[in-house]
């Protein structure tokens, strides 16, 4: 008897272990990439000044330079174009199913809208290639006059709209589900219309979650790597418009980690991009983070 | 009997196979104070979300009957559904401040309406925050935001933000079943001073707080209206067998 109660007390504390193993194991990952690409980028650093390997957007491994204005530009430009375009679809998508449809819509919805979260981004490359880049080479960029390959930050930005709508949407049909009918039926009584109330109320009391939502987004984003690849471009210049090519952080580092290491400093000038995109991204999450900690503060 | 300020007729509401309110006709008498009465899920809620068709927002409702406010069948009538719900203010079993600072949890009716004049928007909110006792408590603090107030001051807000727009009529849902109990005896109070002016249609579960403030009380029990009348003969000399079990306390 005794036996067994001990056996079942060091199985009870033997899970205990593991889980709290795992948790360190959570927390200390984020913290082992970080420590890997700075030591990996300590070369370039050495010898090179910072501001000038971020600020300098000349390009040429060969003769030993390697400034990523360019790459950090270019993923900017793609960033924040189909933020652009993917968040007020989302938000749009998110108060009609929320406030307006039948339920059963929303029920149907989910299902979709997480296939499309799963679909792989190669598809969606594939998909650009064949669809996005064509259109944009063939009938947009002559509607408006310029004269385009369509590989370009624009085609990025559109696939890349594609893949985050679902993301995105998820997260605020989720958020808008939370606000309590109670308040939309308070707005109402007061007679308000429902787009009064919408945009009034329930917008208002929703907006961290929304914040936080689009904030997600563009993380993920910044970081998405295959699609834009395929369909961006990949020309190592500063682009001045949507209809150039560009050439973003996440291409750099897969087009060319594994081949040309043989040129010096190029491996930790790759890991060194690597750093600068695992920053913009923690920053970035940071700030967003901050902004709606206040935000709830002032509500 | 006295005016009748709401005549519901045959109301009939179901939701897929289930009936939530069965063939209710119920008189809400003018400038009185009726009290719906009955244990939970007894459909009270819903008539009471049926007066100012708050039931819209949630399509798989179906309904049929009337509900006559004044002269018009709120039900079917083509006028602007905002305009009669504005005739309603309503106080629900939690408040639900906006997410807006205290002056403007006042004046939100008011400024969606178009009311904009600076001047007026004080005057009112000043009246109106008097009306609900708040405005000693709140006239420095009224750019603060509403959720930082206690839970009883923010459903006496609730109320004055419910009486800002000039209503004829307030429904209030349990209005004080979230409140402490100075908190409940406040709200209580308050309505008892303004049935002279509203008609005031109060959901209870509480058979204490219908006594105290009824004057009128309709007793809902599963979907149905059992009994409805003066609330002096509805508690001293109940016709239905349900309701006087209900009242001697032999189910709630």
């Amino acid at each position: 008897m005794k036996f067994f109660l001990l056996n079942r007390r060091f199985r009870d504390k033997s899970h205990f272990i593991w889980m709290t193993i795992s948790i360190i194991l959570v927390i200390l990952l984020p913290i082992f990439l970080a420590t890997g690409l700075i030591i990996k980028s300590q070369p370039i650093l050495s010898t090179n000044e910072f501001s000038s390997l971020l600020f300098s957007s000349e390009w040429k491994p060969l003769s030993g330079k390697f400034g990523l204005l360019t790459f950090i530009v270019s993923s900017l430009w793609v960033t924040f174009l189909s933020i652009l375009i993917a968040a007020p679809i989302c938000l749009l998508t998110a108060i009609y199913l929320t406030q307006y449809a039948r339920r059963y819509l929303l029920r149907a919805m989910h299902p979709v809208i997480d296939i499309l979260a799963g679909i792989p981004s190669v598809i969606y490359g594939v998909w650009g290639i064949l669809v996005i880049v064509p259109f944009i080479s063939n009938y947009l960029g002559p509607a408006l006059g310029k004269e385009t390959s369509g590989y370009t930050v624009l085609a990025g930005a559109l696939v890349l709209a594609v893949m985050i709508i679902p993301f995105i949407l998820n997260i605020m049909i989720e958020v808008l589900k939370t606000i309590p009918d109670a308040l939309k039926e308070a707005a109402l009584s007061l007679g308000a219309t429902q787009w009064q109330t919408v945009k009034r109320v329930i917008l208002k009391k929703a907006f961290p979650g929304l914040l936080s939502a689009v904030s997600l987004g563009i993380s993920r984003a910044f970081g998405e790597t295959i699609a834009v690849l395929m369909v961006v471009g990949n020309v190592t210049r500063i682009p001045s418009g949507v209809f150039e090519p560009g050439y973003p952080l996440p291409a750099l580092i897969a087009n060319n980690y594994g081949e040309m290491l043989s040129i010096p400093m190029y491996d930790s000038a790759l890991m060194l991009s690597a750093l600068v995109l695992f920053a913009v991204v923690l920053l970035f999450n940071l700030a967003s983070r901050m902004a709606i900690a206040r935000y709830e503060k002032l509500q | 009997m006295q005016k009748v300020k709401i005549d519901v007729r045959n109301l009939n509401l179901t939701i897929g196979k289930q009936q939530i309110l069965k063939d209710v006709n119920v008189q809400i008498p003018d400038k009185k104070i009726t009290v719906i009465l009955g244990p939970s899920g007894c459909g009270k809620t819903t008539l009471l979300k049926s007066l100012n068709r708050l039931i819209d927002l949630y399509p798989e409702m179906k309904v049929t009957g009337s509900i006559m406010l004044d002269d018009i069948d709120i039900l079917h009538t083509k006028e602007d559904i905002t305009e009669i719900r504005k005739k309603m203010g309503l106080l629900s079993q939690r408040p639900y401040p906006l997410p807006m600072n205290i002056y403007k949890n006042i004046t939100f009716g008011l400024r969606i309406s178009g009311r904009r004049k600076k001047r007026n928007l004080m005057k009112r909110v000043e009246h109106y925050l008097k009306q609900a006792n708040l405005w000693d408590e709140l006239k420095d603090r009224l750019k603060d935001p509403a959720s930082c107030l206690s839970i009883g001051q923010q459903q006496r807000l609730c109320l004055a933000r419910g009486l800002a727009v000039d209503p004829e009529i307030i429904l209030a849902d349990e209005p004080t079943s979230a409140l402490d109990p100075i908190s409940s005896t406040a709200i209580e109070e308050k309505f008892l001073e303004l049935k002279d002016y509203y008609t005031i249609v109060v959901v209870t579960h509480s058979l204490q707080q219908a006594r105290r403030i009824a004057d009128h009380v309709i007793f809902m029990y599963l979907g149905e209206v059992v009994e409805q009348g003066p609330a002096k003969e509805f508690f001293e000399n109940p016709i239905e067998e349900r309701t006087k079990a209900y009242l001697k306390g032999l189910f709630s």
